[in-house]
């Protein structure tokens, strides 16, 4: 490298030439005041302090009505009732189980959807497809990371309903089940864990896969071998970022599930999950300050914490499991 | 103890005829300390395990190396080398057809390993790479432990092992890393210096009881020390493995090398795209003292590369 000397490399000895005649070409100390920077580390700060704030604003505003709502029913009778009526006068009552479990199934469904084919796709992009193929598919699953969940609802109660679970499959279920909202929510989150982990798995150094290959391994050896081991942490995060948005998804639920907030027992019954009850009752109706206010708040802090300890326990899986690159 | 037999399925009609030569190769245990020394008698014409025969190398439409015939002589140690891009490292890579992995990398002519046509149909690239292991230039160890590192190779190819422990051992021992390791044998190989990274994957590649070792550059990203090292080991391996070596350090191959192969890059005449070709290929010692070809002698002592 050449240093010039007005090439901007406040090299010592080299001074500019549009300094003054107090400029000492030995001194260490800052040469301009550097106001930009300034501006710009304030403007990060703010946008950093904003997105925290909002966060606990949400937390707030979910756990005062949530206190209320917790001094009229019990934690104990909250958690482990099982039956869910807050709206039938005079014989309210407020077990959440029943909209757990429509959660559990409907969860449960999409993620035995979604983990196989996803992690099938993500193997194929990123282990056996030509770059052609890739080049091609990759963005097709990410366009399908995008349609609206609504168009996914609809498409339970039209199609896979009465077509795939009726006619095809010659089930006997009604317009309404856990299956049928499953099953879509699972195609749903397919392209989440499918792109993710394709990410995670294509990041997995060529030299690793080189070295396997050196060895006599297989691709497919390789593949689960090396490959699958290395990424799994992102792997891990991609099917965790999925079954959040399974556990958090409530068009597709509301439209396809049910709307009889009873205990699940298996796929082909009816149900309602947490999150179609929020969708259902939140009608603007619902005074401030009332239980029935406060109780879809309830709801919406155990979603939240469901979500939360999903997150917690997967971090503590994937650090004990993952062999680092 | 290790035991060489393949299973049924693992063992193509194809490589019959190789599998003695490879199971002598593989019976005597390797040793450490063993002395080698390129001052041992060589016969004037090597005792062929791979043949190249007229070969070229593409990559899609460029043509990378072109008429390379060699040589690879049992239980010796080849060292190929010559300025940047002549195609060395392309020459090594298909030697076990580990350019199959790169998209639209193409071999023309004959590669033959105990005269059969490594590139003939019905043969397995899988079973060819078992047999011809590779060390790369920068040390990949799989982010596993020490020993699963070991484990890996004779786990997935299928191997019989009696005692996998023992095999680790042996492995570890014959790459000259065992007792260095020998306390931390779960711990990630991560947790190794750059050397150790690499004695490692050459144990890895023992492991698997290969006949010949491919090794691009091995020392490359190794310090002195750690490159005597590799040094030292290649001399004692030399007596169970056939070593082909790829080397941009000339004091190295006069080292270790029985014989040693001279490339360069020509450019071509129509088109100016640089084309590695051999120049000269013999006894490391003649090469280094006495060579036959001009360009081999300006390379060698600095002129030129
Ligand atoms: N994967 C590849 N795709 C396309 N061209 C390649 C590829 N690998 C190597 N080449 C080309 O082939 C020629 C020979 O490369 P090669 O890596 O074999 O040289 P080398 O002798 O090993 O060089 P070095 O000493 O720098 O490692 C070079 O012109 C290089 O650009
Ligand atoms: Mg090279």
């Amino acid at each position: 490298m050449t240093i010039t000397a007005d090439g901007g490399s406040p090299a010592v000895g080299t001074p500019r030439s549009k300094r003054g005649g107090g400029f000492d070409p030995t001194s260490l100390r800052r040469q301009s005041p550097r106001h930009g920077e300034r501006v710009v580390m304030g403007v990060l700060i703010a946008a950093a302090l904003l997105s925290v704030l909002v966060t606990v604003g949400i937390v707030l505003s979910l756990l005062l009505p949530a206190i209320s709502f917790f001094r009229e029913v019990s934690f104990g009778e909250f958690l482990f009732g099982t039956r869910w009526s807050p709206r039938f006068s005079g014989q309210e009552s407020y077990g959440v189980l029943p909209l757990i479990t429509g959660t559990a199934w409907t969860t449960l469904i999409a993620l035995v959807i979604a983990i196989p084919f996803g992690l099938g796709a993500a193997i194929y992009l990123s282990e056996y497809a030509p770059s052609r193929v890739r080049k091609v598919l990759k963005p097709v699953l990410e366009v399908l990371a995008g349609i609206p969940s609504v168009v996914y609802g609809f498409f339970a109660l039209t199609f896979v309903a009465p077509v795939i679970l009726n006619d095809l499959l010659g089930l006997d279920v009604g317009t309404f089940s856990v299956l049928s909202a499953g099953l879509v929510l699972g195609i749903m989150i397919i392209p989440t864990v499918a792109s993710l982990s394709e990410d995670a798995m294509s990041a997995v150094p060529d030299a690793l896969r080189h070295g396997s290959m050196a060895l006599g391994a297989n691709k497919m050896r390789t593949t689960l071998r090396v490959v699958f081991p290395a990424a799994v942490s992102g792997i891990a995060a991609s099917i965790v970022l999925a079954l959040s948005r399974a556990v958090g998804e409530t068009m597709i639920v509301a439209l396809a599930a049910g709307t009889q907030a009873r205990m699940v027992g298996g796929p082909t019954e009816v149900g309602q999950t947490m999150t179609g009850f929020i969708a259902q009752t939140a009608t603007g109706e619902s005074t401030p300050g009332t239980l029935s206010y406060n109780t879809l708040f309830a709801v919406g802090l155990l979603l939240f914490v469901i979500t939360f300890v999903i997150n917690m326990i997967s971090i503590r899986l994937v650090r004990k499991f993952r062999e680092a690159y | 103890m290790i035991s060489t037999t393949t299973t049924a399925d693992d063992a193509p009609d194809a490589s019959t005829s190789a599998s003695d030569s490879s199971s002598v190769a593989a019976a005597p245990r390797p040793q450490v300390g063993a002395s080698g020394g390129t001052d041992r008698y060589l016969p004037e014409h090597p005792t062929p395990v791979i043949e190249c025969e007229n070969v070229d190398i593409y990559y899609g439409a460029f043509r990378a190396v072109h008429d390379v015939s060699l040589v690879y002589g049992r239980h010796e140690i080849t060292a190929m080398i010559g300025p940047s891009g002549c195609g060395k490292s392309t020459v090594l890579r298909s030697l076990n057809r580990m350019n199959d992995l790169i998209p639209g990398a193409r071999v023309t002519g004959k590669i033959s390993y105990h005269g059969q046509d490594m590139y003939g149909s019905g043969v397995d690239p899988i079973e060819v790479r078992r047999r011809i292991g590779m060390v790369f230039q920068k040390p990949n160890p799989f982010p596993k432990s020490i020993y699963d590192n070991i484990a890996y190779g004779p786990r997935v190819t299928g191997m019989k092992v009696d005692s996998m422990d023992d095999l680790v051992e042996e492995a570890l021992r014959a790459a000259a890393l065992w007792d260095e390791v020998k306390d931390k044998l779960k711990q990630s190989a991560y947790g190794l210096s750059g050397g150790q990274q690499q004695r490692l994957c050459i144990a890895r590649t023992i492991a698997v009881r290969p006949e010949v070792i491919l090794m691009d550059e091995p020392c490359s990203a190794l310090d002195p020390i750690a490159t005597a090292r590799i040094e030292d080991l290649m001399e004692d391996l030399r007596k169970d493995f056939t070593i082909i070596i790829v080397t941009h350090n000339m004091q190295q191959a006069a080292r270790v090398a029985d014989r040693t192969a001279f490339f360069t890059a020509q450019a071509a005449e129509g088109t100016g795209d640089r084309t590695g070709q051999l120049v000269e290929f013999d006894l490391t010692s003649k090469i280094f003292s006495n060579p036959a070809d001009r360009r081999t002698e300006d390379y060698i002592s600095g002129r030129f590369g």
